[in-house]
């Protein structure tokens, strides 16, 4: 661990090394950042990041501008959601959304008017004068979360709370192959970024800044060190690191720039460092001092399977298949799309889920360009996954326990310091799927605790309701004693009071006798609905409903006597109108 | 020989009092049996197994009372269970007891339909219906254990059994298959 | 079909193990010819022998388990096995001990088990210890020189008894040592030839510790096991060398005789059975050598890689829950670097 090695051209920076790791094929682009037009109708899943989804505020029909909030935060780690263009709520409904489950989720959908009309946005003209937890609010509400592929709430990470912060990290690496739209934005906005960089020290209060960038990224390298140049920004720099993935793991960055590590279920916060991707201080800047929410992001679309692999500037949910037409379009039909990187992204169920937050590539993928679809051979312990695992895991003991079903042991293997790069899997003779192990024991171990929580939680529920019966119980036992005595002590002093109120019982319980009809009663016509149809069900299942039926009803209750009745009449009616063929 | 005994005497008082000294000091506390087994039970409440409520079976389990397999939300997996934790052999559910669900459910009350009678916020064993008299009622979802105890008391028949679809959040990846768990006709 | 998701990577792989056995048998040429060169074809015909015995029976046994055949039967692992097994042989041995060797090595060391992946002991070595001790006289024969075709064919198939192979077969140099030194000559007197002289093993070795490094170099095995093996003979041969002399046979004797090299490179390194953890292979690695040595100089047999590689096995769940990587972010806490 930390074996020391120098790279790089100018000030030769001390570089530490991960462990593990893959030389991959880059298959990247390097395109300028195009424009593509205005979708017609764009789709804004609520909950586009970990934690808690968005509440929509508007309502179906309602006319939005761009950069409106459509969605505000619900809870702690939680971004509103901003309509990208301008246009009318057309729905807010269950749409298939960007999801290895394929599943469908809360979005609100947007038809475009053409227009473009953006929301009039506040300017900030010196960060510096605002208050700390201010400028986290801007950024909040600008919905801002990191653009690198896991979207977490950026405003969350410009708060270090009671942690000492000495460094920022900027993550410009882009290890993972094809992904190409970072390289793109240090090309085309580094002066944001190193000012997005000032900007997030400012609230942090870091000392410098660390743009760690892989050495297959020139011209995002070349710019950043103009623009650093020109700001005269001596406390950032660019340090360029080995091209090896997933160099861009955070913890691998991080590992690599500082020979820190993040403890096991830490934060970067920990160990003094907080981390960001070059893109998200870009918006950070720009949400600040501009005042633009968070409403497009760049997404680089490529692959074999497409036309012309582009960089494209995209508003946010715009569906995957526009996308895929500002590229070209697909080179082969049955291309499998993939959103993120081929490492760590995921295949999309269909080309109409739109693009969040967290997309940062769309990726098309013909057969050839996929492994195989069979089944694995067995694990043959050859070790080579533990060789390339980042983490310094096994991951073939932690298949061999995941396969099993023995979760507690997958988590003393560690399960939970998986990063899932996918290097294990990419190197295994026998082709064993082994992210898709470690996700299924990890998702399956979320389940079972969920699951528990609500026993738990039922549990308690249970006796809490014990409790309150005895309680009233006990109640009901005291209230009849005291009456009782009283009553007693009554009697015997000869109460006309007492007299009067058994004379009323009397009459009232006479009374229902002589109103027997109640059928004008909305409670009893639907009791006598509720009954008919139970006799026909159970008409259906071949049972003797009404002589059963009227049985049931208490005798002494005119009203269940009066349903009863009416409940057979119908019940004769059902049978006679459906032939037995139909039952 | 009189010393021998004396000597064993000691040994004996020595060590006994070393063993019960240690037996207070470093006395594990364990749960009680009940505690353990009540936490194996699903806590659904459903009353299937004949006893009011998941705890009173635990109670029962372990007063030798009642068997392990009458437990169907628990499932076999809930028998494993058990039975790893009390020594005994698994054996599948008893079906007297009912059969398990194969996706869990939840009670769901047809708004419009209610009546507002209150008898199933009354079979409710985890209070999870809300309602008042001539209210409609509604069921809280994410308190529901799915035990239907609501669904044959309700007068109108307006409360349905809804299977609780895995949603973005509680999905779980599929178990990949590899070859040695293949049977020979599926290569 | 069921059982096939799309989780990442979405790339194409290029290992399989079909991939991977076959190459470990490419490997295996340079000291396969150099055994023909000594031996005679003999060699050759016990590998094929022993071969299809394996493919037959990892058939059978598929079948037998109701097992998909055509993956199993894809995968080069019987092929290896039987290889190994047939190069352990000594070259006149009659067919039939091949064919046990083989039927032995799949049924005893893999699939009663479970089949590949799931098997604790090296089944090459188990078929081979299975011979070992039911037939020690037939598996202690080998030539003095390379034997010709017909004698070959005589002794495999002819059904020619041991005795009358006396003019052709006798001790190899490591049975010739052992011999000699319980007769209590020197190792120099008790040596018959020079490991590299005409017949002499260390040409034998040296060709499978070239495939072996030619593995390493393409990373079909990793450096561990081999490098720590080698080790553990070479310590503990230097030590008793340095000692005495005269009882005991030099480090490169003994690094370049037997099956040293095949068993360093080639036997030890099974993935199945072996020790899975970087530290763990090196411990993995050096017990078999330091076994090596102790059977060679006091054991009943005189070589040990067998044996060794048996033993080890069964260290190998201590050493993969002991010996363990450390994990990113466990134990240490963040270091801050300056």
């Amino acid at each position: 661990m930390g074996r020391p090695q120098t790279i790089g051209s100018q000030a030769k920076p001390q570089l530490w090394d991960f462990p593990g790791g893959l030389h991959l094929p880059e298959h990247k682009i390097d395109a300028p950042i195009r424009s593509m037009p205005l979708p017609k109708t764009l789709v804004f899943p609520l909950a586009q990041h970990i934690g808690a989804p968005a509440k929509p505020v508007v309502e179906v029909g309602d006319k939005v501008l761009r950069g409106q909030v459509i969605a505000e935060a619900d809870g702690y780690v939680s971004t509103p959601v901003h309509a990208s263009t301008s246009g009318k709520v057309i729905a807010i409904e269950e749409r298939p959304v960007a999801h290895p489950s394929g599943l469908s989720a809360r979005c609100i959908v947007l038809a475009s008017d053409g227009r473009d009309k953006a929301a009039p946005g506040r300017t900030v003209e010196d960060f510096k004068a605002l208050e700390l937890v201010e400028l986290r609010n801007i950024v909040r509400d600008a919905g801002v979360v990191g653009l690198g592929g896991a979207a977490f709430p950026s405003f969350i990470k410009l708060n270090p709370g009671s942690a000492r912060i000495d460094t920022l990290v900027l993550n410009g690496a882009e290890c993972e192959p094809y992904i190409a739209c970072d390289q793109a934005v240090m090309a085309e906005e580094p002066a944001d970024i190193v000012r997005g960089a000032q900007l997030i020290m400012h609230a942090v209060g870091a000392r410098q800044t660390i743009i760690g960038i892989e050495d297959n990224k020139p011209r995002g390298i070349a710019a950043l060190r103009k623009a650093i140049g020109e700001q005269q920004a001596s406390n950032v720099r660019v340090v360029v690191v080995p091209s090896r993935y997933p160099q861009g793991g955070e913890k691998q960055l991080i590992q690599t720039l500082t020979g820190r590590e993040i403890p096991s279920e830490g934060l970067p916060l920990d160990i003094g460092i907080v981390c960001h991707n070059v893109a998200t201080a870009s918006a950070v800047w720009r949400a600040v001092v501009y005042g633009e929410p968070l409403t497009e992001r760049v997404i680089t679309v490529t692959g074999p399977g497409i036309k012309t692999p582009s960089n494209l500037r995209v508003r946010l949910g715009t569906p995957v298949e526009d996308l895929v037409a500002a590229a070209g379009g697909l080179a082969e039909q049955g291309a499998r799309l993939v959103m993120g990187g081929p490492m760590m992204g995921f295949a999309l169920p269909n080309a109409r889920v739109p693009a969040v937050k967290a997309t940062n590539c769309i990726l098309a993928l013909r057969q050839a360009d996929v492994r195989p679809e069979e089944p694995a051979m067995p694990c043959i312990r050859c070790g080579a996954c533990a060789e390339v695992c980042p983490a310094g895991l096994l991951p073939q003991q932690l298949y061999w326990h995941a396969r099993a079903g023995e979760f507690d042991k997958t988590q003393n293997y560690n399960l939970f310091d998986c990063i899932e790069c996918g290097c294990c899997a990419q190197v295994c003779p026998s082709h064993i799927p082994l992210v898709q192990h470690y996700r299924f024991a990890k998702t399956e171990i979320w389940a079972e605790e969920r699951e528990k929580r609500k026993a738990d939680a039922a549990r308690e529920r249970h006796e809490f309701r014990n409790a309150r019966l005895e309680r009233i119980d006990a109640e009901k036992k005291a209230a009849r004693a005291a009456k009782k005595a009283a009553l007693q002590a009554k009697k015997a002093g000869g109460d006309p009071v007492g007299d009067a109120i058994a004379k009323a019982k009397a009459a009232k319980q006479a009374a229902p006798e002589s109103d027997s009809k109640a059928t004008d009663d909305p409670i009893a016509a639907a009791k006598a609905k509720a009954q008919a149809r139970k006799a026909q069900k159970a008409q259906a299942e071949g049972a003797v409903p009404s002589a059963a039926a009227a049985q049931e009803a208490p005798k002494d209750d005119p009203v269940a006597a009066a349903l009863a009745k009416a409940k057979a009449a119908k019940a004769a009616k059902q049978s006679d109108d459906k032939p037995d063929s139909d039952a | 020989m009189l010393s021998a005994v004396l000597a064993l005497t000691a040994l004996a008082v020595v060590f006994g009092l070393v063993l019960g000294f240690a037996a207070v000091r470093f006395k594990v506390e364990g749960d009680p049996l009940v505690e353990q087994i009540d936490k194996i039970l699903p806590q659904t409440q459903c009353g299937q197994c004949n006893y009011p409520g998941c705890r009173p079976y635990a109670q029962a389990i372990a007063d030798g009372e009642a068997d392990i397999n009458q437990c169907p939300p628990g499932g076999d997996e809930g028998v494993i269970k058990l039975a790893e934790l009390l020594g005994r052999e698994p054996k599948p559910l008893n079906p007297d007891n009912g059969v398990e669900k194969s996706m869990p459910t939840v009670a769901f009350i047809r708004e419009d339909e209610c009546i507002g009678c209150t008898l199933c916020i009354q079979a409710c064993p985890v209070d999870a219906i809300v309602g008042a008299r001539q209210q409609m009622h509604t069921v809280i979802v994410d308190e529901c254990t799915g035990c239907d105890l609501c669904i044959p008391p309700c007068p109108v028949d307006c409360i349905d059994v809804v299977p609780v679809e895995p949603t973005v959040s509680t999905w779980t990846w599929p178990k990949p298959i590899d070859v040695a768990e293949l049977p020979r006709e599926a290569a | 079909m069921s059982g096939v998701t799309l989780s990442s990577p979405h790339l194409p792989v290029q290992p399989s193990v079909g991939g991977v056995m076959r190459g470990v048998l490419l490997a295996l040429i340079p000291g396969t010819a150099a055994m023909v060169w000594l031996l005679g074809i003999g060699v050759l015909i016990n590998i094929a022998v022993c071969v299809a015995a394996c493919l037959v029976t990892e058939a059978a046994c598929l079948r037998l388990r109701d097992r998909p055949l055509s993956p199993f039967m894809r995968d080069w692992t019987a092929i290896l096995t039987g290889a190994l097994i047939g190069l352990a042989l000594p070259p006149l041995a009659p067919w039939w001990i091949a064919v046990i060797g083989g039927v032995s090595g799949i049924v005893l060391g893999k699939h009663l088990y479970g089949g590949l992946g799931f098997n604790p002991f090296n089944p090459a070595m188990v078929g081979y210890v299975v011979l070992l001790i039911s037939f020690p006289t037939e598996l202690t024969l080998w030539t003095v020189e390379r034997a010709d075709v017909a004698t070959t064919l005589a002794a495999q198939f002819g059904g020619l008894g041991a005795s009358a192979l006396d003019a052709v077969t006798a001790a190899s140099p490591l049975d010739g040592l052992r011999t000699g030194l319980s007769q209590n000559l020197t190792v120099d007197e008790a040596r018959i030839a020079s490991v590299f002289a005409s017949g002499g093993w260390g040409w034998v070795n040296l060709g499978f510790l070239l495939g072996g490094l030619w593995m390493i170099w393409r990373k079909l095995i990793t450096w561990q096991i081999p490098v720590a093996m080698l080790a553990g003979l070479g310590i503990m041969a230097l030590v008793f060398w340095l000692i005495d002399g005269d009882r005991h046979a030099d480090p490169l004797f003994h690094l370049m005789s037997g099956a040293a090299m095949l068993g360093a490179f080639f036997i030890a390194t099974d993935p199945v059975s072996g020790a899975t953890t970087p530290r763990g292979k090196l411990v993995f690695g050096f017990g078999i050598g330091v076994l090596v040595y102790l059977i060679r100089q006091w054991g009943g047999y005189p070589d040990g890689v067998a044996f060794g590689v048996l033993l080890m096995n069964m260290t190998v769940p201590l050493l993969d829950t002991h010996l363990q990587p450390r994990v990113y972010g466990q134990g240490k806490a963040g270091r801050p670097d300056r």
